[in-house]
């Protein structure tokens, strides 16, 4: 009973989702299937990308604007050209774009985990007696 | 990476850790500008020339003060603080140092000037030694950047020379 609850559910959330919320990144809304809600809606390539895309601009725009303000003879200029390129980066790389998951992570269907028992631990039947004293 | 909060922590922190370092990077450019000031004092009139009740003695000058500070601007300079000094020797003390005027600068554009004033500030020896006292005339600067280091130097300007008697 609770397997087909939580498929039809799911279903039913995950069609009003792609009708309505698709384009925008994950953190706007959590409609998620069961099996996804242990996985991050970023994977792990999607990460790597991101830290590189705030390396690399960053350092680009620091650079660009320590020249810019030295040749100008402007602190401003230069305050005023990296806090643009923080901004832009933060625009590109904070919030959870759907390029970042494109490698998602295939993780066991929740309905194939049940057909298998999980491990039970070994020292149970021992703990039991050792408290009984 | 894996969350929003994460990474924009991630991004603020490396943000302000290459902004602190371009603000170091900016102090460092200081050191190659080589700043030529030229400064130039005129005692135009010693006002009076007393001992007080309490046994020192104290100056009233009338000043004239022309300088051209703009070659120690950089692109770096929040302001730069100048005052004009009074030095000269006492059998109690090698140096005494009285600040007669300051002033604060702060563009280029004000960097060069011409001031007509009596000092600012009251010129008092500590006990009664001044007179017939040769002193110089220093002006001292303190160019205050907007990030880093502060450089302060000075210009000695010689040959002064108080009356023998109180007036």
């Amino acid at each position: 009973m609770t397997r087909s609850d939580s498929t039809t559910s799911s279903s039913i959330i995950k069609a009003a989702g792609s009708l309505r919320l698709h384009y925008l990144p994950k953190p706007f809304f959590s409609r998620q299937k069961s099996s996804e809600l242990v996985a991050s809606p970023m994977d792990w390539q999607g990460q790597k990308l991101a830290e590189h895309l705030m390396q690399l601009p960053l350092v680009l725009f620091a650079v660009l604007a320590f020249i810019t303000g030295y040749v100008l003879g402007s602190f401003q200029t230069m305050l005023l050209i990296y806090a643009a390129g923080v901004i832009l980066t933060s625009l590109i790389m904070v919030p959870n774009w759907p390029f970042f998951n494109r490698h998602p992570l295939n993780w066991l269907d929740s309905s194939e985990a049940e057909k298998y028992p999980k491990p039970q631990p070994a020292n149970l039947g021992m703990k039991k007696k050792t408290s009984k004293k | 990476m894996h969350s929003f909060v994460y990474r924009a922590n991630a991004l603020l922190t490396f943000a302000v850790t290459i902004l602190a370092l371009m603000c170091a990077m900016a102090s460092l450019s200081d050191n190659f500008n080589s700043p030529s000031p030229t400064a130039e004092v005129q005692v135009l009139n010693i006002n009076w020339f007393q001992k007080k009740p309490d046994g020192d003695d104290e100056v009233s000058l009338t000043l004239n003060i022309s300088a051209n500070l703009q070659t120690l601007f950089t692109w770096n300079t929040k302001q730069v603080f100048v005052f004009l000094a009074a030095e000269y020797e006492t059998p109690k003390n090698a140096l005494n140092q009285v600040s007669l005027w300051d002033g604060i600068i702060p563009t280029k554009e004000h960097a060069q000037f011409w001031i007509h004033t009596t000092n600012k500030y009251r010129f008092i020896d500590q006990g009664s030694n001044l007179r017939g006292k040769g002193f110089n005339l220093t002006l001292h600067w303190h160019v205050m950047p907007k990030t880093g280091k502060m450089f302060a130097d000075k210009l000695a300007m010689t040959g002064f020379r108080l009356p023998e008697t109180y007036r």
